[in-house]
């Protein structure tokens, strides 16, 4: 029977297509390793899974390094006119991806009922980097959001309940203060909080500024409100913590060290990725809690991560198996095990209802605490000319907390230097 | 400092370092190998020591292990090897014809070329990635090992460094080759190639141990695990999302580095003469 | 053999060098300045003569700015302090000194281990608290510093860790030439009784300046090339702190993909080059009057 069904839809595509694809299709799939060895593993698996199950395909993953790495070798191929058939790029890449003309939106592609019911049911927060113009550009894959650490024992040793995270700005201030220690000379030994500001701040910032009510770019990524009044108290707050309260380290603190700070106990709370979780786990000698980040107006995180892209360039055969690798990859039960291998969120509120990942989160309840957060989660800041504009709120946080630059200024710079950018696309 | 240089005079103070040099070199020595010291204190111990220093911390080769699983080394090892040695076996070819060309020809315009090549030692092609990856990638080579070792095919420093030799062969020992019939280009394999042994040993390493650290240009042309050399799958390798381990990367640190590493302390004389002999003009 | 087939022989033996030489130097060098003057093509949009419109905006450009001052500060930090150094470990080295071999091995290792993986391992030299300086610090009472991440250090940090890769290739050279000053004055100076200090200063470092020269030389075009060990770690933060002239062509080249803007930072780093090649040409000019 199921040889028939096969051979049956073989005979279909041929008829439809060409009869070019009665042979297999090859569906170059780029995919960024940044993390390194298991992963690459668990991506060949798919792919072999996958093509077992569909002979007429055959998915081929190339692995391109970083996500910064993959989106140049994606583009590269693109303008060489050998773009691969799919991706999985950052979600905050769609806008570029759109001016350079590489990708498809997935509407073309949904035809029946039940496709139409698969896009509809990822989680939506995570779709919101991939919607543009009423059209669908990316589907979730690997997603992430900002969540806080926290060390038990310090807590503890605070007089603190350790079960108990700090739930809004003020108690973060206030248990902050009791968790920074310094001994006799005024040398901090602990501090109460660090949230890194390295490399990409804007993604941690957008914590506290969706935490106070704003929202910094528009979704069709041509206007942004760094000046927004909401934006640069949350700025304030920030930079409060290290210099008025003086609970987190002051200037620009490494994303880099700040799992390790953490785990050395230099840090009592850390703000940092979900991606975290499985290495924290691993090596904290300590016991410790993963929390929503706290709420002021509202709770907030950006979400982060992965989307799975098709590209324009790419035969239509091959656009047709990509398409069909993504439904099979975002199946409920494939979603919820590479979130329990990785530590990534699943991308659908279906994958929590398995089995698989019920057994997992009441073994391990930390690894649910993304997914609870996502109804508040906002889209990463994505816009045209993406890298330029986020480099120009990059500066104006750094400037910020290094006291460079009073909040306000800095923001209202950041927010003219965007304008200049973004008029082109206006 | 004066008071003691003016007085104390033994016969052999200007050869010898007094006690003050001698500490300041060895205080220097110290601060520069330090580095080192730390790596090899991180990656040999478990990750609980990366960060405090104990003596009764045990040793443990598990950091190189994970290192090695956590990321394609082999292919990393093994392309960097083909671009080193394909880069120095091009450059010598090439640049040997092109040095004899200056050292025993003369020919309308050897000036004006002469100082045309001499414009690479100023500006290298990594200054002009921009234009030099548009270069490449209108000729496809854009992820490819070739290309990355492209750009340095024709050195001049090279060139410079075998015409100075190539000037120093007597033309004696030309001129009795040429009576027994030796064609020019055996005449340059046979007389001036040996003779010339020592620069080429010189430019050698000092071509390898530049290539094994080239960072910024592979880093613009590759983008996969197929071409892309150590330094680059270093980068990847220690920029992962979950930020920075000490042990594995000080472990990695060290893998990378172990091959330039080891035989600088094997060929430490010849290493440092054949750098010294580069820099003589 | 007739002189043009002489000559012939001579271009053919140049061609295949010279193919690589210009397709990779004097090509793109000038196909730069043509690029300069034109717009970045984006998708469906080819470039267009847009004249000085990118340097307008290179002017207009603070973070340009900065990386230029920053490569100022960087150049006039390194250079001096990296042929000092050198200098003091070829003195030394070249007497008779305890444990010399380890003394050069120690100097000398920088040179060949990869900027990119001892970057890694400054990084924690850097790390606030119990970073290595810092314990240090403490040890002595000092309040802990973040390296890396406060503006007013960033640079500064940066910077010796180029000082410390490039003092003993530097080193190399002067020993070099040290061993090759003939023993002759050395032996006058010491019948004169002179002291070591003046000894160097009187004789050794005037017979010294051709190196000298070429270090300098050397050391020029580096402190505007060196920028591995900024990727790893500052990314040219915090708020373009330590950002440098290559790594902020890098940046808008390709990650910002604006190639007239970024042709248009490659003129200024060849203008640079220029400056550094004329400088060559004249010092080294002196050089042989001197002789």
């Amino acid at each position: 029977m199921k040889k028939l069904v096969s051979l049956a839809s073989t005979l279909a595509a041929s008829l439809c297509v060409s009869t070019a694809a009665l042979a297999q299709t090859e569906v170059s799939f780029y995919f960024p390793v940044a993390v390194g060895g298991p992963v690459t593993k668990i991506i060949d698996g798919y792919a072999a899974e996958f093509n077992k199950e569909n002979p007429d395909l055959k998915v081929v993953p190339v692995y391109a390094g970083s996500y910064q790495e993959t989106v140049v070798k994606a583009l590269t191929a693109h303008k060489a006119n050998k773009p691969p058939a799919a991706a999985i790029l950052l979600s905050t890449d769609t806008f570029t991806l759109i001016d350079e003309d590489a990708i498809v939106p997935f509407d073309n592609f949904v035809k029946t009922d039940e496709e139409r019911k698969w896009m509809k049911d990822f989680f939506p927060a995570f779709l919101l980097n991939g919607q543009i113009d009423n059209k669908t550009w990316g589907i979730p894959f690997q997603r992430s959001t900002v969540v806080m650490y926290w060390n038990k024992q310090a807590f503890k040793e605070a007089g603190l309940d350790p079960n108990t995270a700090p739930q809004n700005w003020e108690q973060l201030v206030s248990m902050g203060q009791k968790l920074t220690k310094r001994d006799a000379s005024g040398n901090v030994e602990r501090w109460g909080i660090q949230v890194p500001s390295s490399g990409f701040p804007y993604w941690l910032f957008q914590g506290f500024s969706t935490q106070n009510g704003a929202i910094l770019a528009n979704s069709e990524g041509t206007q942004v409100a760094f000046d927004d009044l909401k934006v640069i108290e949350a700025l304030q707050f920030w930079v409060d913590l290290s210099q008025k309260y003086k609970i987190h380290p002051p200037g620009v603190v490494q994303w880099g060290t700040t799992p390790a700070d953490f785990m050395q106990g230099k840090s009592a709370i850390i703000w940092t990725t979900t991606g975290n979780l499985t290495n924290i786990r691993k090596n904290a000698p300590f016991e410790f809690g993963v929390a929503m980040l706290p709420e002021n107006v509202r709770r907030g995180s950006p979400t982060g991560g992965g989307n799975f892209f098709i590209f324009k360039k790419a035969p239509e055969a091959e656009q047709q198996g990509a398409f069909r690798f993504a439904k099979w990859l975002t199946q409920p039960e494939r979603a919820a095990q590479w979130s329990i291998d990785t530590g990534y969120v699943a991308v659908s509120p279906a994958a929590y209802e398995t089995q698989a990942l019920k057994s997992y989160a009441a073994d391990f309840p930390p690894a649910v605490v993304a997914r609870d957060q996502l109804p508040f989660a906002v889209a990463e800041l994505s816009t045209h000319d993406n890298q330029r504009v986020t480099k120009a709120l990059n500066d104006g946080l750094q400037a910020a907390l290094t006291g460079a630059k009073t909040p306000q200024q800095a923001m209202k710079d950041a927010q003219a230097e965007a304008n200049r950018i973004l008029r082109a696309y206006r | 400092m004066t008071a003691r240089a003016y007085t104390a005079k033994p016969a052999s103070s200007l050869t010898e370092a007094g006690w003050l040099g001698t500490l300041g070199a060895w205080v220097l020595a110290i601060a520069w190998i330090l580095p080192l010291l730390y790596a090899l204190w991180a990656a040999f111990h478990p990750a609980e020591y990366a960060t405090t220093f104990s003596w009764s911390a045990p040793l443990t080769l598990d950091n190189f292990v994970a290192a090695w699983h956590a990321a394609p080394f082999p292919r990393y090892f093994l392309n960097t090897i083909i671009l080193v040695t394909g880069i120095l076996a091009i450059q010598l070819f090439l640049c040997t014809l092109a040095a004899y060309a200056f050292a025993r020809y003369e020919f309308a315009g050897s000036n004006v070329l002469f100082s045309l090549m001499l414009v690479q030692l100023m500006v290298m092609p990594e200054i002009l990635i921009v234009r030099n990856y548009q270069t490449l990638s209108s000729l496809g080579l854009v992820d490819t090992l070739f290309g990355i070792g492209l750009p340095y095919f024709a050195s001049a420093f090279a060139i410079f460094l075998l015409r100075q030799t190539f000037k120093t062969v007597p033309k004696e020992l030309v001129e009795a080759a040429q009576m027994e019939g030796a064609s020019t280009l055996q005449i340059l394999r046979h007389v001036y190639i040996p003779l010339a042994k020592p620069t080429y040993l010189a430019f050698s390493l000092v071509s390898v141990s530049h290539h094994w650290n080239n960072f910024l240009w592979p880093l613009v042309v590759s983008n996969s695990v197929e071409s892309r050399p150590l330094t680059v799958g270093l980068q990847v390798f220690s920029s992962a999302d979950q930020g920075i381990d000490w042990s594995i990367i000080t472990a990695a640190t060290l893998m990378t580095s172990a091959p330039l590493l080891i035989g600088f302390l094997i060929f430490q004389k010849q290493f440092v003469q054949s750098f010294m002999r580069a820099g003589i003009k | 053999m007739n002189i043009n087939s002489k000559q012939l022989q001579a271009y053919l033996l140049l061609l295949p060098a010279f193919v690589f030489l210009v397709g990779f130097t004097h090509y793109p060098a000038l196909a730069t300045i043509f690029d300069s003057l034109m717009s970045t093509p984006r998708a469906g949009r080819a470039p267009v003569f847009v004249g000085l419109e990118n340097y307008q905006v290179m002017i207009e450009d603070p973070v340009f700015w900065k990386s230029v001052t920053n490569n100022l500060w960087f150049a006039l930090a390194t250079i001096p302090l990296s042929m000092g150094i050198a200098i003091f470990m070829a003195l030394w080295v070249n007497d008779k000194i305890a444990g010399r071999s380890f003394l050069r091995m120690s100097y000398f290792l920088p040179t060949v281990l990869p900027m990119i993986a001892v970057a890694n391992i400054w990084i924690f030299f850097y790390t606030p608290d119990y970073g290595l300086i810092n314990q240090a610090l403490q040890l002595f009472g000092l309040k802990s510093q973040n390296f890396l991440g406060n503006p007013d250090l960033a640079l500064a940090s940066v910077t010796v860790v180029a000082i410390w890769k490039e003092a003993g290739f530097f080193m190399i050279f002067y020993l070099a030439a040290l061993q090759t000053l003939s023993p002759s004055y050395r032996e006058a100076a010491q019948i004169e009784g002179a002291s070591k200090w003046y000894f160097f200063w009187k004789i050794q470092w005037p017979l010294l300046m051709p190196t000298t020269i070429f270090v300098l030389v050397n050391a020029l075009i580096n402190a505007f090339r060196m920028v591995d060990h900024i990727f790893v770690m500052t990314n040219g933060g915090p708020n373009n702190a330590s950002s440098l002239l290559l790594f902020y062509l890098y940046e808008v080249g390709f990650k910002f993909w604006d190639r007239g803007y970024a042709s248009a930072l490659t003129m200024v780093l060849l203008a640079i080059l220029a400056i550094v090649g004329l400088l060559q040409f004249f010092l080294l000019d002196k050089r042989t009057h001197y002789r």
